[in-house]
């Protein structure tokens, strides 16, 4: 796993090609840091393992040789450091972007086809598609008339600004485009990521349940928007959508709530709206 | 299951600092989790034996301090603590409290020889 950021770069793939801590100025200095620790631990590995025991019981906490040092260091500092550059070459661009999170299958890739499709001659667009393995998403985004870059996280369980940074790297999306970053399909661990986004959306689906919010709280406190896809499935299923928008509420007041179907295009129309508002804020 | 790739990188700020401040051995390490970290300390435990096995830090403790959590009253605009999300202002009442504290995750210090 990759020390950087823990995101399990043995796997991580971008484009299908492994994942190289090169191309940026800033992440050539920590790719040696990952390398050389790396090593480190190996050799401790084997040098300290017999050592240690003895150690265990002579030294016991407390004894002369014993000290405290102070760190006071936060444990994402490395994530949050990527994310800051991240956000501030999308600050230099004019780039509006937006980390999609939701469970898998709740269809954030057909919002982002649909998306893509109705502003594609109005908006310069670029996607990041996160999934752990395959580079269908991607394709598929492509496909749809917007460029594309996967990444394939291996066994990692969320995207961190690290890898959103090389993929930045291969994209190069133009200035003032709207950028969609959609994050591995997991509820939990993507929320304790910052990326470098203007937001976080998180898009619940009709077909799971509407107390959902409750369930999951850290990603719906995490994110400005929610959009409650598959709208058109809603007369088959239990789902309230009121209820849902009332849970999402009760976790964080601020969230904003809209309701769409990818696949009608109902509602879309009031997404395009906030997207296109969110771009005009930042390309100014 | 990120609690793992949050002890990896504990490790390695373990392993920068002991380059710098010179030793190679750690004994105790403490952090400060809050409610609203997204770490869930049990799994964090667990990840912490798997990742530190081997290293300088094999065998040591882990000293987890679990830090309150405030909001804001978004109504009345009173401070207080809450215990989690679902948390209702005590002065009057309200779900409408916007979280302000409680999302640490990080190093206090570490015990070293």
């Amino acid at each position: 796993m990759c020390s950087i950021c823990g995101c399990g770069a043995d796997d991580v793939r971008i484009e299908g090609k492994p994942h190289t801590h090169k191309e940026k100025a800033g992440g050539e200095h920590n790719h040696h840091g990952h390398e050389h620790s790396h090593s480190h631990d190996h050799n401790h590995h084997h040098h300290n393992h017999d050592h240690s025991h003895g150690h265990h019981h002579s030294h016991a906490p407390g004894t002369s040789e014993a000290r405290k040092v102070q760190i006071e260091q936060d444990l994402l500092a490395k994530n949050d450091a990527f994310a800051a550059e991240n956000r501030a070459f999308f600050a230099r661009h004019g780039i509006f972007a937006l980390n999609l999170v939701s469970s898998p299958g709740a269809g954030k890739t057909a919002l982002l086809v649909r998306t893509i499709s109705e502003l594609k001659d109005s908006l310069p667009l670029g996607v990041i598609e996160g999934d752990q393995q395959t580079l269908n998403d991607a394709e598929r985004i492509r496909a749809s008339g917007a460029p594309a870059i996967q990444i394939n996280t291996g066994k990692g369980c969320h995207l961190d600004a690290h890898m959103v940074g090389h993929a930045l790297e291969n994209l190069e999306p133009a200035d003032g485009s709207a950028l969609f970053i959609e994050n591995v399909g997991n509820l939990v661990c993507p929320a304790g990521f910052d990326l470098g986004e203007a937001h976080k959306v998180v898009i619940l689906s009709v077909t799971e349940g509407d107390d959902k919010p409750l369930k999951y709280p850290d990603m719906f406190a995490a994110s400005s928007l929610m959009l409650v896809n598959k709208a058109d499935l809603l007369p088959h299923v239990d789902f309230n959508v009121e209820t849902a928008i009332a849970n999402a509420q009760r976790i964080n007041p601020e969230i904003k709530a809209l309701t769409v179907s990818a696949k009608t295009g109902e509602g879309m129309d009031a997404w395009l709206t906030w997207l296109k508002a969110g771009c005009a804020s930042c390309s100014k | 299951m990120h609690e793992l790739s949050i002890c990896e990188n504990l490790l390695s700020v373990i392993e920068d600092t002991a380059k710098a401040q010179n030793f190679d051995r750690v004994l105790q390490v403490r952090l400060a989790v809050g409610p609203f970290s997204g770490v869930e300390t049990e799994a964090l435990r667990f990840g912490f034996d798997v990742v530190m096995k081997g290293s300088l830090a094999d065998g040591a403790i882990l000293e987890i301090n679990e830090t309150q959590a405030t909001a804001i009253c978004l109504d009345c605009n009173a401070n207080t603590y809450v215990k989690d999300r679902l948390a209702l202002c005590p002065h009057c009442g309200s779900f409408r409290l916007k979280i302000t504290g409680g999302k640490e995750l990080k190093i206090i210090d570490l015990e070293v020889e």
